[in-house]
């Protein structure tokens, strides 16, 4: 079986000036989610308590708030997490000791007691975090991002040119953004989980470009005379089979998490499944046509068209 | 290809079966076999449930402590040698101001106070007084002390408590973390542990406290004290104290839970010789006053002194249930901690969710991969099936890597396999679409395996080193479960390597090896 009967000859770098145009437009929208609307940040970075519970029936979401409300938690948010009979809880107030901390918290399951009736509600989760802990998460997660796309950069310029490093860490920061603005419009908790997948999908979309790469190294001294735009063409075509099945190979199994997988992991799993359509889009259509406008200081209009295919 | 070196297929076996025998002990549900020695895989936090605790020692709280018994210090070093001063108060939290009177002798004073106090730097304060000051060194030391034994005092409570594996380890300068896997009381072992326990008792200023409790003021020398609702009968409320504390749980040398004849639980103290004796004497002095015990400054309880007690025996009573009583106990036998604890974070996951968690996470894993083993058999034929046998290891290799390393999965961790899983057949996909283009240049099957992992080779090693890097940044600034994910990654990686490249070219090499090649199955 294979996805092409015969030999691709797609002009992806011909379609650069499309593919720019899509790629911005979609930076536009997610800078305007990010700007309007912003990240819905989870307590690791502003700090607060989430309490996560079950009940035996259905959750019931309308009383739970009315009852909370009355504990003057402070900003206070309530979903159904995963499944009807489980609810989220997040709440701003924070206790200033340890002792006051306890009694919160045991607040809160009293009053949810006080609703459905005692041993009926049970605690399954509790996190809190102080806001002092909240910045330096933020602050961690962020330098973790810039050191891992420097540290990238080196690697990369090191092994290709410095035009592939400005190529793969543009398209990785293309990735990024997207990714982010996705979180923002669907308006998703951002935690530190997401952080992860975030960095997870950096490596992924990055292992796709040097891919790419590798083989437009290997076609440069092949097609020694041919413009660049022919040579990344060819690269892309001949990497485009593995490309998709790779792809595809990961999101069955980013599928079966997203179905499977929980609702604790679910954000996870559907951070990782958008970056991987990103990530597999950006190594084709940003990570080797940015490597053109590097070529030489200026695009030259002379450098797309057709692959012409040396007989090996 | 023709040629097989003879260490390779044994390296491939030996390897298959370590992994094998180190991964069994996780593969099995209950307990393994006797004759396997091995570990199971490590589980976090969030997949077996239970506590984990951020705390950070306000140390200059213990500053402020030691400045307190600099006060005293001072103070008596006044008296015995009969110096004249207006007063001694803490005047910052690693300071003391000394008010002397216009006609007393400052020089002489000060020559006194260098002899009996170490560590301070004594400075004038204006014509009337000094300022003394904790050096930064000593500083530094008190607050590291106090870290120091806020570790072991709560070592000793959690130990009592009883927790299979707890984990505490020192963060950065004042911080501490706490782990405890699978505690059924989180509740219980948060009050346990963070509990400042700092037992005093005070003698009632039974003469100005109804006055004070009336009007709401102390006279000098005295405060006003809450008192904890016993169940009694007797409303909470306020009970005025003299402050000064004459005698402490510092001087405890036992503390044990105890029922009284109603039945009723209590905590009976025993104080070492020097405490036995001060408190003989105490009791012999205040007889018919009332003694408060304070706990973490509430009133506990305030009986009468009904004789002089010798033998170093007292009692604490309050309404306890039975398992306050047993709690109350372990904080005052492993001690006050030297300064309080704020908790900065606090994760608890519940036994069920933990168990839900690694029930999907194994489904996903077992699903995922299924459904990646059909597709590339579909899409590969018989090299897709090699490819199969490759991912199946890897696994087995991960699992046996972490049970080994003693490595612990998270839920993260767990969702890192079944990326890996996905990302496992990558370095093959490479691999087979090399062939497969090799073929159709017309070269021999022969040659075009050969080729094919030739020059996939430099691709996967790029492709790989560089998720690498990212893997090692994420767990430099990751923190738990992040941390997990990436050690998680970072040995798939590794092992697919491994498989992919070299385990996969070997059972090749075998396959072929006594047959005449005309078609590849790819």
């Amino acid at each position: 079986m294979r996805f092409f009967n015969k030999l691709t000859d797609f002009d992806f770098t011909g379609r650069r000036q499309l593919a720019f145009m899509l790629s911005g437009a979609l930076i536009v929208v997610s800078l305007l989610s990010l700007v309007t609307q912003g990240l819905n940040f989870g307590i690791d970075f502003t700090g607060g308590t989430l309490v996560q519970v079950r009940f035996e029936q259905n959750a019931p979401i309308v009383q739970m708030r009315q009852e909370l409300d009355k504990l003057d938690l402070g900003d206070m948010a309530i979903q159904e997490f995963g499944d009807p009979r489980e609810a989220l809880i997040r709440f701003e107030k924070q206790g200033k000791d340890n002792k006051e901390q306890q009694e919160l918290l045991g607040g809160v399951m009293g009053a949810l007691e006080g609703i459905v009736g005692k041993g009926k509600v049970e605690q399954r989760r509790v996190e809190f975090v102080g806001p002092q802990v909240g910045d330096e998460l933020a602050e961690q997660g962020l330098l973790a991002m810039l050191l891992s796309l420097g540290a990238i950069l080196i690697y990369v310029a090191f092994r290709f040119e410095a035009r592939f490093a400005v190529g793969a860490v543009a398209a990785l920061i293309h990735d990024v953004f997207l990714t982010m603005g996705f979180f923002s419009l669907i308006h998703h908790e951002f935690t530190l989980v997401v952080v992860a997948a975030l960095l997870t999908v950096v490596g992924y979309s990055l292992n796709d470009t040097i891919v790419v790469y590798d083989r437009i190294r290997e076609e440069m001294k092949r097609l020694k005379k041919q413009p660049l735009g022919t040579v990344i063409n060819e690269a892309v075509n001949r990497t485009l089979s593995r490309t998709l099945v790779t792809s595809l190979t990961t999101i069955l199994v980013l599928l079966a998490l997203l179905v499977l997988g929980g609702a604790v992991i679910h954000d996870f799993a559907l951070t990782l499944f958008f970056g991987v359509v990103v990530g597999t889009y950006s190594s084709i259509f940003v990570a080797s046509p940015v490597i053109m406008f590097m070529d030489k200081g200026k695009p030259s209009p002379l450098q797309g068209g057709k692959p012409t295919v040396e007989s090996a | 290809m023709r040629q097989l070196p003879i260490w390779k297929p044994i390296l491939v076996i030996a390897v298959s079966l370590l992994a094998l025998y180190f991964a069994l002990p996780t593969l099995y549900e209950d307990t393994p076999p006797a004759w396997l020695k091995g570990d199971k895989i490590h589980q976090g936090l969030d997949l077996q449930g239970g506590l984990y605790l951020l705390y950070e020692v306000e140390v200059e709280k213990a500053v402020e402590q030691d400045a307190e018994s600099l006060v005293d210090t001072v103070k008596s070093v006044m008296r015995d040698a009969r110096f004249r001063y207006r007063s001694v108060a803490r005047s910052g939290v690693d300071r003391v101001t000394l008010r002397l009177s216009p006609e007393s002798e400052a020089a002489k004073i000060e020559a006194a106070l260098k002899k009996e106090v170490a560590d301070v730097v004594i400075t004038p304060k204006g014509a009337d007084g000094f300022e003394l000051v904790f050096t930064p060194e000593k500083i530094k030391s008190t607050e590291e002390f106090a870290v120091q034994q806020a570790i072991q005092i709560m070592r000793a409570r959690i130990d009592e408590f009883g927790v299979a594996e707890p984990s505490i380890q020192k963060q950065g300068k004042d911080r501490i973390i706490i782990q405890l896997p699978g505690v059924k009381e989180p509740e219980r072992a948060k009050n346990l542990i963070g509990r400042t326990a700092r037992l005093e008792f005070k003698i009632v200023d039974d003469k100005n406290n109804e006055q004070a409790l009336a009007t709401g003021r102390a006279p000098p020398g005295t405060a006003l004290y809450s008192f904890q609702d016993k169940g009694d009968g007797i409303a909470p409320g306020k009970i005025l104290l003299k402050k000064r504390t004459v005698l402490s749980g510092k001087h405890l040398d036992d503390a044990r839970p105890s029922y009284d004849q109603y039945n009723m639980p209590y905590v009976s103290v025993k104080f070492d010789r020097l405490g036995g004796r001060i408190f003989a004497r105490l009791t012999g002095e205040h007889v018919n006053d009332r003694m408060a015990i304070v706990l973490d400054g509430v009133v506990f309880s305030a009986p009468v002194i009904r004789e002089k007690i010798v033998g170093g025996q007292a009692s604490i009573s309050g309404s306890f249930s039975p398992q306050d009583a047993h709690d109350l106990a372990i904080v005052l036998r492993a001690g006050a901690l030297p300064a309080p604890l704020k908790i900065l974070e606090e994760r608890t996951v519940g036994p069920t969710l933990g168990r839900d968690s690694v029930n999907q996470g194994i489904n996903s894993i077992v699903i995922g991969g299924i459904l990646v083993v059909i597709f590339m058999a579909l899409y590969y034929k018989g090299f897709g099936m090699l490819a199969n046998v490759a991912v199946v290891l890897n696994i087995i290799i991960l699992i046996a890597v972490l049970a080994g390393m003693q490595a612990t999965l998270t839920l993260p961790g767990l969702a890192g396999t079944v990326l890996l899983l996905g990302m496992a057949v990558d370095a093959n996909v490479l691999i087979f679409e090399r062939i497969r283009e090799e073929l159709r240049s017309g070269k021999t099957p022969l040659a075009a395996i050969d080729h094919g992992y030739g020059k996939a080779f430099s691709t996967i090693l790029d492709a790989n080193i560089t998720t690498l890097i990212t893997a090692i940044v994420l767990f430099q600034f990751g923190t738990g479960p992040v941390r997990g994910f990436a050690v998680t990654l970072s040995i798939g990686l590794v092992a697919s390597m491994f498989t992919a490249i070299f385990v996969t070219r070997v059972l090749l090499a075998m396959i072929v090896r006594n047959r005449r090649l005309n078609k590849l199955s790819i």
